[in-house]
């Protein structure tokens, strides 16, 4: 491990390190100042949820001091405002994916609602029995269930492509289990619960070539890594706002265009349509065909605030930040012999899931959490992750851009403790 | 250690951790049920032999956190050669004296070694993991045959 961060910073340069200014960072995010069983707090669950910067708590706090109105509809001060705020985070989001028109994002409840969507409404009408749906070992529930719902649905077959040891996708494998019957390809771009950060470009590339489309689930990518739907030529991209900083509630699918405009509604209801007799109604175009009924306004600003934040720190610093903070936490748990470590992939991002021998995870966590370290123990919503490794759970600890190295020496000296307590 | 991590954790509690008692599955059971919590995946098997209305023999099967495993086992030596009212209520006073209130000091009267649980309390996440072997004993005796869930 130690060779990889040599190279790591090499080519990232120790300027980066220097310029990554963690201590004024932290300042900005209030929660990270309280302190946990008396001690304080070391927040290592990024992966669930990350804290938030006073940028978003602030912007939602304006919107609902000063510009709180429905969208869409009013031709008054606020509504006007509002609907401006609102369409101006849909073209930062945009920006932010590089998604090629503002139509081409959806704004949804999260990572889940837009993998649903994408199921139902371009899934369901398309899917013949005898079709098939192509997702990997390592996805999260949410892109594992809608599929099954829809296999059920219109008879199509669900397929999974293996991972091996270490976490990893074999491109070969993929490429076998790609057929001229493959409709969907679902993956995520890294794993909740190894990091493992898959090449979906490739995978994307060979999906395209037996004609499927591409859904990749970015929910734990987009805090980490840069990413560009129109580089990656996906035909789906979706994540959660609040694993990057954002509030609950609000996520965002990107679609390509042809795509969209080809499906079906998800949900009918106010705000998406053009015309409703009690006849017929004809819906509107999109983005606003999928977002009926009033939105989460506050929601769709918040995670506007939180992707301007991010980008002016810059994901490129981010990636490299966090990267140093992954490889000096694996080389010290990888250095306890009572600790196995869950996911060894080459490329990973910010997750940290181990086992320590003949403690539970519970246990794990509830020690950490005394010491005012919050991780992840269970399952991590990837329970055939878990089947896959032989372990009914793991304790997760997953980095984000305020972490620091004395956050990663607080961990390994709690995980000493639990061995204590357990010897 | 910290005093509330002590709390949780005593020793009889890591004992019956490493060494559970009366573990396995039992052939001869007069009635069985399996408990599950889906938030953490523990997961318990109870066999109990009920003869004239006393617990004559009983055992369990599962995975779990210290808590749970620990709880199981002590469960199993409490109930053994209990009649099954005694049984009941003594679920019932564990139940009781797991989710208390802090000010409420006197309830473990009478539980004996299953006092060693007192610290769980101060840990709402944990209560599950200490009770799921009796809401699955319970359900043994009750004879239901769904699998019991914590949720």
């Amino acid at each position: 491990m130690s060779t990889i961060v040599t190279a790591m910073e090499s080519t990232h340069g120790h300027t980066e390190r220097a310029s990554y200014d963690v201590q004024c960072i932290r300042a900005d995010f209030p929660i990270l100042s309280r302190r946990v069983n008396g001690k304080p707090l070391v927040y290592l669950d990024n992966a669930a949820t990350t804290q938030k910067p006073l940028a978003v708590i602030d912007a939602i706090g304006r919107y609902y001091r000063q510009d709180n109105a429905n969208i869409h509809r009013g031709v008054h001060e606020l509504s006007v405002r509002a609907t401006e705020a609102y369409e101006a985070a849909r073209t930062r989001v945009q920006g932010f994916l590089g998604a090629a028109r503002p139509e081409e994002i959806i704004f949804v409840r999260g990572a889940t609602e837009g993998i649903n969507l994408v199921a139902q409404s371009y899934g369901r009408p398309r899917l013949q029995p005898g079709d098939e749906v192509l997702i990997t070992t390592m996805e999260h529930h949410s892109n594992i269930v809608p599929w099954q719902m829809l296999c059920e649905q219109t008879g199509a077959r669900l397929r999974v492509v293996p991972i091996s040891d270490a976490g990893e996708i074999d491109l070969d494998e993929y490429a076998a289990l790609l057929g001229p019957r493959t409709r969907i390809v679902a993956v995520t771009h890294v794993s909740n619960a190894l990091g493992t950060m898959n090449p979906v470009w490739a995978m994307i590339d060979l999906a395209h070539r037996q004609g499927a489309v591409v859904l990749v689930d970015g929910a734990q990518a987009v805090p980490h890594l840069s990413v560009d739907v129109a580089k990656l030529d996906c035909d789906f991209y979706v994540f959660s706002g609040h694993k990057i900083y954002g509030p609950t509630g609000v996520g965002v699918l990107y679609g390509r265009k042809e795509l969209l405009d080809a499906m079906p509604p998800y949900q009918g209801g106010g705000d998406m349509i053009r015309s409703v007799t009690l006849e017929k109604t004809t819906y509107g175009d999109v983005p606003y065909k999928f977002e009926a009924g009033t939105p989460n306004i506050s929601g769709g600003i918040g995670l506007a605030a939180a992707l301007e934040y991010v980008q002016r720190i810059g994901l490129d610093a981010i990636a490299a930040w966090e990267y140093d903070l992954l490889a000096y936490a694996t080389a010290a748990l990888a250095a306890m012999p009572q600790v196995r470590i869950l996911g060894t992939a080459r490329e990973k991002a910010s997750v940290l899931s181990f086992v320590v021998e003949g403690v539970h995870p519970h246990d794990v966590g509830t020690i950490l959490d005394r010491e005012g370290i919050a991780v992840r123990a269970g399952h991590h919503c990837a329970q055939p992750v878990m089947q896959r490794f032989g372990v009914s759970a793991t304790a997760r600890a997953s980095f984000g851009l305020y972490n620091a190295r004395d956050e990663v020496d607080a961990l390994v000296a709690a995980v000493r403790r639990v061995i204590e307590v357990f010897n | 250690m910290s005093d509330d991590l002590q709390d949780l954790y005593q020793e009889v509690i890591l004992d019956h951790n490493k060494r559970p008692r009366n573990r396995g599955r039992l052939d001869h059971a007069t009635c069985d049920a399996e408990g599950y919590n889906p938030l953490c995946g523990d997961h318990v098997h109870v066999y109990l032999q009920v003869e004239d209305g006393r617990v004559t023999d009983i055992r369990f099967e599962g995975s779990g956190c210290a808590i749970s495993t620990a709880s199981a086992s002590m469960m199993t030596e409490s109930v053994k050669g209990k009649t099954l009212e005694e049984a009941k209520e003594l679920f019932r006073n564990f139940h009781a004296f797991v989710t208390r209130d802090k000010v409420e000091t006197d309830l473990g009267n009478g539980l004996g070694k299953l006092e060693v649980f007192s610290g769980v309390c101060q840990y709402p996440a944990r209560v599950k993991c200490a009770t799921l072997a009796w809401h699955t004993v319970q359900a043994a005796l009750e004879n239901r045959t769904d699998t019991v869930s914590t949720e």
